[in-house]
């Protein structure tokens, strides 16, 4: 194998500044739908006291999922010696932290107070698997971080085995602990499961890694790199057995459910009910989102378009997923009397409505601005992407020559 | 540059209004005017109040809301029924408006309140009339 | 200020000692008003006890009377407005029989709310009664997620008209106080309060560890049941003719 050699992007280019400007843009436009929001108060939104969670806490919680799951590939290279997949540590690292962030943006600004950030950092109530995940989340920023440190600088080597240990650890526990904000909730008939926590580690390994392909090939096509197509074939196989593993999840978490006469209520709403959400279970979540990319990626031909259109349709399948979980489970009223039929003016009994607003919908695209606007700083400022992807002998690997050419440096004479 | 004078002439009437109305400030001195209390004294000495009211009250909404402890001296309650104004109009005006207790020296000191977006801002009775 | 705190000291022996003697009924006084420096105590808990066959679905005494009490104002938008206190009428559909009932916070002793937020804002005071301490509430709404009886609201709009006694403004959640402010006065809430005055008596507080109190006598007496008694969360409402 050639010695690898990292590069950061060139910054300033035409192509970079639009593609910062344009996530710059959104990002502002996020933030004027929370001055919007916090400004009048949520009743603007079409969160009430029924959908307490809303679209910012779809996005939120995909990306914070995705985030986990995108530092797979880092993981697959040190932790479990695979060569192939090294090379490409240090922007699975970098994903991981800019997905995070991304996510966190969207569910703190949210907040019913955001002013009072601080609090939350203070004040900490043990017992609640919320607190816990503060500390799981901002634990993931510094381990990654001193992971990616490691990755960078050959004086830290010594570091990158522990470090790289600690990192998939950490990952593992973190996305437990996000599965379980829903798991551990006794009331909610939709909920509560020991199922979600492996539920959520399976949907981490889909989002993170088809973010991961598709981020790997925007970057390197923009930037004029080459990457073997029997490198994205790979990871596409790889993506097909994570959607397998999150179908089989799920398969659990709604056959387990059915099962119980106390649950056939919700399972019969979600899954036959003929509404939004039966619709999104399985025409976007199941059949466009894990279906048809497990079809796609295991052609004898999978092309490099192929394996893209099985990661955008993951993502789209994995944003309906987290939708179904978060607003369905609420959309279907808590059971307070079981067996009986109830009314209120409290809404009681009755299947709560809820249409997103734009704003909500604001917030949301602007966490994933906020991610990959951090991908791509971090990209430019540190070594992150390898100057080529294209293995073996060049002549023979199929490569993708991006129409402009932004890097104008040649490439090293090897 | 016009908006500029205009707003330092204002500014100077002002002054002269702290200078000539009523109120403990002295020649010279640009201290806000701070309307008199209903009370003789208040239940700390006044320069202890200034610098640390914010903590006697922190102290005493902790023991107040999570302990359930009543009847403490240091209650966001009897600083508004002792400090709140009444208007023209025989209402009580909201401690937190403009020129009253809290806020013209909170406006002085350009530090925010938060305590009166949730708490009452008139004593009692009156705040419901009021509003109602 | 170390005056006030060994005062409080000594109070919070003197409430274990009634815990660790919990036949003692010395101080089981009927309910008065708490002495001014005394903090809440574990000997005391306080609780509902609502007999739905006097509930008549139509009226609505004890709503009102908590909107009054507690300055909720509302803004005409029942999906988001405060709601600390609603009637619910419970229909058995095999049998067509059909009762109403008020569901207000259940304070429960075991607190899905307090469990899960983050910040300790939602916390139980020693005297069983739950609580949104305001003062560190993000606003996150998960306590409304854990909540199995739908008793909490967010503020999701600017408040005016707040009482004195019951502090609320945008972006926090709250939920009935039993009226701590008025328990500790010596009082009751003001939802059996009317219940009494122009409803139908169907509804009884005090304080479930007092032997001697009306409340403790029916419920070691009589059937009761609670709401969700399977979760394990010990509510301190109970009903009777569920």
């Amino acid at each position: 194998m050639k010695k690898l050699e990292y590069r950061e992007l060139t910054a300033l280019t035409p192509g970079w500044l639009t593609a910062v400007g344009a996530l710059g843009a959104v990002i502002l436009a996020a933030l004027g739908a929370v001055w919007y929001m916090e400004h009048n108060g949520h009743w603007v939104t079409g969160m009430t006291n029924q959908v307490v969670w809303g679209v910012p806490h779809v996005f939120a919680v995909f990306l914070i999922v995705a985030a986990s799951g995108a530092l797979n590939v880092a993981s697959i290279g040190s932790v479990f010696g695979r060569e192939p997949y090294q090379p490409l540590g240090r922007l699975s690292a970098l994903l991981a932290i800019a997905l995070l962030a991304g996510g966190l943006g969207a569910i703190v600004l949210d907040l019913g107070r955001p002013d009072r950030l601080d609090v939350a950092m203070t004040h900490y109530n043990f017992k609640s698997i919320f607190a816990w995940n503060v500390i799981l989340y901002n634990g993931f920023f510094a381990i990654v971080g001193v992971y990616l440190w490691t990755m960078i600088d050959w004086r830290m080597k010594t570091y990158y085995k522990p470090a790289a240990l600690g990192a998939f650890t950490w990952r593992l526990i973190m996305t437990t602990g996000t599965g379980s904000i829903f798991g551990f909730l006794v009331a909610r008939e939709g909920y509560s499961s020991a199922v979600m926590a492996p539920l959520f580690i399976a949907m981490s390994f889909a989002f993170g890694l088809a973010i991961f392909i598709l981020v790997l090939m925007g970057l390197y096509a923009a930037s004029g790199r080459k990457v073997s197509s029997d490198l994205i074939r790979m990871k596409g196989r790889l993506l097909g057995l994570f959607c397998a593993a999150n179908l089989y999840f799920v398969a659990v978490q709604h056959l387990t459910a059915l099962y119980w006469a106390e649950r056939t209520g919700i399972e019969t709403f979600i899954l036959f009910g003929g509404n939004i959400y039966t619709f999104l279970f399985w025409c976007v979540q199941v059949l466009l989102g894990a279906l048809l990319p497990m079809a796609l990626v295991y052609q004898k031909a999978t092309t490099r378009g192929m394996v893209r259109m099985a990661s955008i349709l993951v993502i789209l399948g994995g944003l309906a997923q987290v939708y179904v979980i978060i607003i369905g489970g609420q959309a279907y009223p808590l059971t307070l009397f079981p067996g009986m039929e109830v009314s209120s003016a409290f809404m009681d009994g009755q299947v709560a409505a809820y249409a997103p607003s734009l704003p909500e919908v604001v917030l949301g695209l602007g966490g994933i601005a906020i991610a990959v606007l951090v991908t791509v700083v971090g990209a430019t400022f540190l070594r992150i992407l390898p100057s080529s992807l294209a293995h073996g002998d060049e002549a023979e690997v199929e490569v993708l020559e991006a129409a402009t050419h932004i890097d104008a440096e040649p490439a090293p004479a090897e | 540059m016009k908006g500029l004078v205009l707003s330092a002439l204002m500014g100077i009437a002002a002054l002269a209004a702290v200078l000539v109305g009523p109120g403990p400030a002295a020649a010279g001195d640009l201290s806000p005017a701070i309307p008199q209390a209903k009370g003789t004294q208040c239940v700390e000495d006044t320069q202890v109040m200034r610098r640390n009211h914010m903590d006697f009250l922190k102290h005493q909404r902790d023991d107040t809301l999570r302990k359930g402890i009543r009847g403490a001296k240091h209650s966001l309650k009897d600083c508004v029924t002792c400090h709140v104004q009444t208007g023209t109009d025989g209402h009580p005006i909201p401690v937190n408006a403009e020129g009253q207790f809290c806020q013209s020296c909170h406006s002085y000191a350009a530090v925010s309140i938060d305590c009166f977006q949730c708490h009452a801002t008139v004593p009692g009775a009156a705040k419901s009339a009021s509003a109602r | 200020m170390s005056h006030d705190t060994s005062r409080r000291e000594l109070l919070k022996g003197a409430a274990a000692v009634v815990t660790l003697a919990p036949g003692l009924t010395l101080i089981a006084a009927e309910a008065g008003a708490r002495a001014p420096g005394t903090a809440a105590s574990p000997a005391n808990r306080w609780g509902l006890l609502i007999d739905t066959t006097k509930c008549d679905e139509g009226c609505t005494a004890c709503v009102d009377a908590c909107k009054a009490e507690m300055g909720l104002g509302g803004h005409d938008r029942p999906l988001t407005d405060a709601q600390y206190i609603r009637k619910v009428t419970v229909t058995d559909p095999k049998s067509g029989h059909t009762h109403s009932l008020p569901v207000m916070c259940q304070h429960c002793a075991n607190p899905p709310c307090v469990d899960v937020c983050p910040t300790g804002a939602s916390m139980k005071r020693a005297d069983g009664i739950v609580l949104v301490d305001r003062h560190i509430c993000i606003g996150c709404r998960y306590c409304m997620m854990a909540c199995p009886y739908k008793a909490r609201s967010f503020a999701h709009e600017d408040q005016s008209g707040q009482k004195e006694h019951n502090p609320r403004g945008k972006g926090c959640v709250e939920a009935c106080t039993l009226c701590a402010h008025r328990v500790d006065a010596g009082g009751q809430p003001a939802c059996v309060e009317a219940c009494a005055a122009t409803g139908n008596a169907a509804m009884l507080f005090g304080d479930l560890n007092d032997p001697s109190s009306e409340i403790a006598r029916r419920v070691a007496r009589e059937a009761t049941t609670r709401i969700r008694a399977d979760l394990g969360v010990d509510p301190a409402v109970r009903y009777q003719g569920i």
